[in-house]
Order: C-alpha cells, then structure tokens, then sequence
C-alpha cells in the first residue's frame, strides 16, 4: 500500500500550496496576489492557475513598483497579466514621491526598498484587500521562520511576531476585525531549491534575467549590482564591468545583486543552486543593514 | 539532481532549555552540508563577538530579536534540509512548560518527534510531557535522542539506564514506533556521522533513521474522505457546464466510477473525473488537492464533505474531544466559541469538562477542573450544526477541531475527537 501512494516533495508542496490558495479563495472577500515578476511570485501565479482550474483565478495582481525596475521584469508581467485575462493594479512608488507621502533616500547607496512598505499599506486600503498573497518562504531569512501561513496583521498593517495565532492541521483561521487583514504565504515551506526544481518540472517560463547574460556591473561590498539606468551612481574608485551574470531574486535594481553565472537553462540553474554556498538573500542589500533588518521591516508591514 | 523519488518527511523537535537541542538541529544542518558559507560566517562573528569558544552551531536556529534577548525560543520555528533521499522540514518548537500550545502545534502535521535527553540528567518531567504530547498528537514515530553522551564517557550503562527508564512509562502511550540513539550533537557523534566512541551500539546515526523510516502508511487510506473546499464554476463557454468540487483528500483512495455519498444531504451518486489542471487522474489519495466532478447535480457547497457510500464519518453534534488550550483567558464552562473542523465553521458550547489532566504524571483531576493555558482536558461540546468526524486515531484531519474566540478571533484551542 505504501510506496505507490506516496507523492513526491514537490507534488506534496505543490498540494499544500494549492490548498491555502482555494481556503484564501473561499475565506476572504478580496484577496490580492502581490506580483514582483520574481520567481516566487511567478510560482504562485502558477499554483493560482492549477488551483482554480479551468476558472479564472479569483485574484487581482498588485505590483509595488518602485519604478526601478529591470525591463524584462516588466515586460514579462505585461504579458503574464494579458495571458491570463487578469486584473493588475500598480501601486507606484514614484507617485508617492511626488504627492510627498514618502521622501527618497539620498546617498550611494539609496534604495527605494523601505518605501514600499508605505506604498503596499496605503495600496491595501485603498483597494480594501482582506486578503494579501506573497511569495515568503521560510528558508529566506530567520524572521521569516517563524511566518504563518496567515499572517495577522492589525489596522496598521504590523506583525506581532509574539502573538501569532497557532497554526495546526489543515485549520487556517482568516477570521478578522474590520480593518485588519491578513498577509498569506502559501509557499511557505518551499526551499529556493524547490522552487527551482519545481519551475523546471512544470516548463514555467521564466524572465531571462534569471539566466546567464551579459551585463554591466560594479563590485560592492561582496556584491555585484547591475549599473543599467544609472539608478545606481559608481563612485570614482569604482570600476564598471562587464560580465557573465544572472539574477537569482529580482527586485528593485538597487537592491538586487547580481551573480557571476554561465547558467543558461533552468538545469543549469538547479546544479549551481544545489552546489550554492551563500543563500539568495546573500545578494539583498536590503538585508545587510542590519542583524535584525528583516524583523524590523516586517514588524512595520513589509513583505 | 534527481528529484522524482524525493520524499517529504515533517519532524518535531522537542527537548528543554538545556538539552542541546538547538545544538542538535545545528549539527543536523551543518554536517549535511545545507549550510550556507553567509548563514555560517553570520554565526562565525556572533559567537566571536559573545567571546565563545569556536562556532556555536546552536546560533544557526537563532531567531527574532526578542528571544535572543531573553536567550530563549517563543514560538515554532520551521527549518529546512534535503538529503538525495528526503527532504526534512524541521518544526523546532521551545520546550518549557509555558509552551506546550507551541508543542502542539509543531507536532500536529508532524511524522516524526524527536525527544531529547540529556545523558547525565536522564528521564525527566518534561521527557514525559513531550513524550505524552506526542503520542497524544498521534505522531507515528518517535526517536529518543539520548544527547551529551560524551559527558557521561560514551558509556552504554548511561544510554540502558535510560532507555529501561523510559519504556518503563513509555507503554503508556500510544506511539507505534520507539527509537533510542546515543549521541553527542556538540561533537557530531551519532548525528550525520557513525560515532567512533560507542562500538557497542549497532543502530542506526538519526540522519540514517530520518531518512529510511517507514513514512508511507503515515496517511488514511482507507476511510474516503473529501471535505468540499470551494466549487469551481468556470462560467465560459468552453467549460459552460463545469462544476468541480475542489478539496484536499483527506483519507482513502479515489477511482472514477466510485459510488459516494455527500453530506449532510446523504444524496448518493458516482465520480465521473478526478480533474487537475494537469489532466484526469487515474487514482487521487491523501493529500492530493483535486477537482471532483460528479454524475448527478446536487447542491453541494463548502464545508460538504464527499466519503463512500458505505463507509461514513459519524455524523454529530455532541462531541467528545481531548482539548489543548491556547489562550490567557481560561476555557469558560458554558462558554460560546467558534468551531472550525476540515472546511466547515460552526458554533459551539462547552458543555462539561469531563475532567483536566496533568500532563506529567497522566492523573486525571475531576475535581479541579479548570482549563487554563497550556492545560489538557477531556471535554464534551455541542455544536449548532452536525460535523462529519472520525476519531482523531483514525484521521488526523477528520478528527481534529480548533476553537475560535468570537470576540478577539484568536485561535484558543485544539481538540482531538475521541
């Protein structure tokens, strides 16, 4: 009886993945699915088609844009929201700039990062989302370990990393005040490496930034950060070159470092991930602030 | 890599402060290579700059800013690892007394439990507790990782003692499967690696025994059950008629032309297609997600729950349940709270408390019977409307509730159906 009835670990997530999509689905009046165009959020896009097949999938796109975007990541997105007949609403970054809502970051290494978090909230409320589907695994990062499948978050949108509600079972509970909503995670307990091999099973089209190609980049501090649209400014004793690289998160490009790689198929992707030996989030600026980064944005209503 | 065959195996972790459990998890991480050269230089600097001697691999499950403060774990932290075999998702759960809600809820979905004892200390209350949790939880498997043997000179007399002390409550429980393995997690020996200091035992490392326990009949495949999740109405003129009824199986194995039963309606009629997005399935079992498409149009909604026609759950609204309480505010006697069991919600009430139980010594007091947190009892409720259930022993699913504050919303229990 045993070993004809058992599903692999991809199969297994994949199910997991596909249930908390349709209790979102059935327990919220308007979810929203966060879209970066990064590989997580591509992922859960998929797992949304194969969960509410042949329907529709009952979610709207939000894309926090902080108008640094690499081009094929958007491109990529236009043409994903088209394919599936969906609805993408844009929260931008930029236009909360110029209403003065946020004020930018000056210096060398300026990033648009931390402005999302206010930009995501006020996106939330305007569309009065219950509901918000993101692409947080657990193995990123140690504050993301401790995440929820849903994620309560009060009327300002803040983590309570000391009172989450216990989760057991198959038994999610979205039950919420008015005002409140909640963050869902429903690949939760996929590791960079699933993700990967998973992609490649299921034939996923991916943007090709995640493959090898050459591009222009500076060395700093141990990472590699892509020049394009001069968003990032090279100090005098930096030196631009050109080199063989790909992405292996992508976000906003002032954060988003990128990686030496002559990977140019999803295979080739999976053995260097498997043979990796820094963590993806190794090439996030964002998180190299500081020990507690992650806790701290979080605990504010990031992602 | 090759993943087709690829198992996936949840485990809890559970042991007291100073038991070395983080230690253990480290060593687990570090000795088979899921280690990254930045998770491992971060450590490297931490345990420099708190002026310890060489790397703390404990560091490794460090976690939020407030536990490191107060130097202890609140709540589950979930870890990852992959062997070519299986891959292992760790519920590392913290260990006192004031965290059983934190036990309970690693240990829910879990396959396998590790117990930690420390060698010198031997069986103690909380070896008992957690053992007890486990079994009430009803995780198939336990391993006894008897730890710090190098403390005790790697000598077997420590590692009998222990285990002749433990079978000696242990038939108590009602665990299947009972593993022991001598081990030091500071120095690698027993973990990943066979240790090179105790030739007199022949068992397997836990590495070896994670990845080749029996895992296959963990799930229900006898008793079928569907609990309807959400119906799929695509509503274009390709799938005009479509009507699926989409769900997780949560016991037994499905075939097309299956003869099934819906509930509550009790209207019988037959699988006409196991749909996918990836086409028509043959067979569906736990825990597959899948589409049912059935002969006959019946009014089926969420919270309905598919089974065969001639075998079913108990239909009830009196429900006897072992309950964990979660919350600061204690169990109310008559109290009204929110049910939610597979995919239906309803009301209920506590009727009685039948009585509390003392998780160390497994008394039960009928006289003192309030139920606070991190408390277990025995208790009858009455729901609004009939749920489908099975005993907890029989389906983890199907058998399992959790209790909803209707005034804050917060989870405050979790129950077995007895």
């Amino acid at each position: 009886m045993s070993s004809t009835y058992q599903l692999n670990h991809l199969r297994e997530l994949e199910s997991e993945s596909i249930f908390v999509l349709r209790e979102v689905a059935a327990q919220f009046e308007n979810p929203v699915l966060l879209f970066s165009g990064g590989k997580d959020s591509i992922l859960m896009v998929h797992l949304a088609v194969k969960a509410f097949y042949p329907a529709k999938i009952p979610f709207t796109l939000l894309h926090v844009d902080t108008g640094h975007n690499f081009q094929e990541a958007l491109d990529y997105r236009d043409a994903l929201v088209e394919r599936l007949g969906a609805k993408l609403v844009v929260g931008s970054v930029q236009e909360a700039i110029d209403s003065g809502m946020v004020r930018e970051e000056t210096g060398f290494n300026a990033t648009r990062n931390f402005l999302q978090t206010a930009v995501l909230l006020d996106s939330l409320e305007k569309g009065k989302y219950d509901a918000a589907l993101g692409g947080g695994r657990r193995d990123e990062e140690k504050a993301r370990a401790k995440e929820r499948f849903f994620s309560h978050r009060d009327e300002f949108g803040q983590w309570d990393p000391k009172n989450q509600r216990p989760e057991l079972w198959n038994l999610f509970n979205g039950r919420k005040q008015y005002g409140e909503h909640f963050r869902i995670f429903p690949i939760s307990n996929w590791t960079e490496l699933d993700v990967w091999q998973y992609l490649a099973v299921e034939k996923v089209e991916l943007p090709s930034l995640y493959f090898a190609h050459e591009r222009e980049v500076i060395h700093r501090d141990g990472m590699l950060l892509a020049t394009e649209g001069g968003l990032i400014p090279v100090r005098d004793d930096e030196q631009v070159n050109t080199m063989m690289v790909r992405c292996r998160t992508i976000g906003d490009i002032t954060t988003t470092g990128v990686w030496e790689s002559n990977a140019a198929t999803l295979d080739d992707i999976i053995a260097e991930v498997s043979m990796a030996r820094q963590t993806e989030r190794g090439g996030r600026a964002d998180d190299k602030r500081s020990e507690t980064a992650m806790e701290d944005r979080k605990k504010q209503g990031y992602f | 890599m090759k993943t087709d065959h690829t198992e996936l195996l949840r485990f809890t972790t559970a042991g007291s402060v100073d038991d070395g459990k983080s230690t253990l998890i480290g060593r687990l991480l570090y000795d088979s290579k899921s280690i990254f050269e930045d998770q491992y230089e971060a450590i490297s600097q931490t345990s420099s700059k708190r002026g310890e001697e060489g790397v703390n691999l404990a560091l490794l499950t460090d976690g939020l800013k407030a536990e490191r403060e107060q130097g202890i774990t609140i709540d589950v932290a979930y870890r990852y690892f992959a062997t070519p075999k299986r891959k292992f998702i760790i519920a590392d759960t913290p260990g006192h007394i004031q965290y059983t809600r934190n036990m309970v809820t690693g240990a829910s979905t879990a396959n396998v439990a590790l117990i930690l004892v420390d060698a010198r200390h031997g069986v103690v209350e909380q070896t008992r507790r957690h053992s007890f949790i486990a079994s009430l939880l009803q995780i198939p498997h336990l391993i006894v990782c008897i730890n710090k043997m190098d403390l005790v000179d790697f000598k077997e007399d420590a590692y009998q003692k222990i285990k002749e002390d433990f079978q000696s409550f242990s038939h108590r429980l009602d665990v299947k499967d009972i593993d022991f393995i001598p081990m030091s997690a500071l120095l690698g020996d027993n973990v990943v690696d066979k240790s090179k200091n105790m030739d007199w035992y022949g068992g397997s490392t836990l590495l070896y025994s994670l990845e080749n326990v029996h895992i296959g009949s963990d799930n229900n495949f006898i008793d079928c059950r569907l609990p309807v999740q959400t119906v799929i109405r695509p509503y274009n003129d390709e799938f005009h008629d479509y009507r699926g009824y989409a769900g997780r199986i949560a016991g037994g194995v499905w075939k097309k032309g299956d003869k099934v039963t819906v509930l509550p309606s009790g209207f019988s009629t037959t699988v006409a297609k196991i749909d996918t997005f990836d086409g028509e399935l043959q067979e569906a079992y736990p825990p597959m997600s899948v589409t049912l498409l059935l002969e006959d149009d019946i009014d089926i909604s969420r919270g309905d729950m598919i089974v065969r026609e001639n075998n079913q759950p108990e239909m009830t609204q009196d429900i006897e349940v072992m309950l964990c309480w979660f919350n600061e505010r204690p169990l109310q006697p008559r109290g009204k709270y929110t049910i939610m069991h597979t995919t239906k919600e309803a009301r209920c009430m506590i009727k009685e408390v039948r009585y509390r139980l003392d998780i160390n010594s497994l008394h039960r007091d009928e006289d003192d019977k309030e139920i606070k947190m991190n408390d277990i009892g025995r208790v009858l409720l009455r729901t609004t409307t009939p749920l489908f259930v099975d005993s907890y022993r029989k389906n983890r699913i199907t058998g399992s509730i959790i209790l909803v504050d209707e005034q804050t919303n917060e989870t405050v229990a979790a129950g077995m159906v007895i």
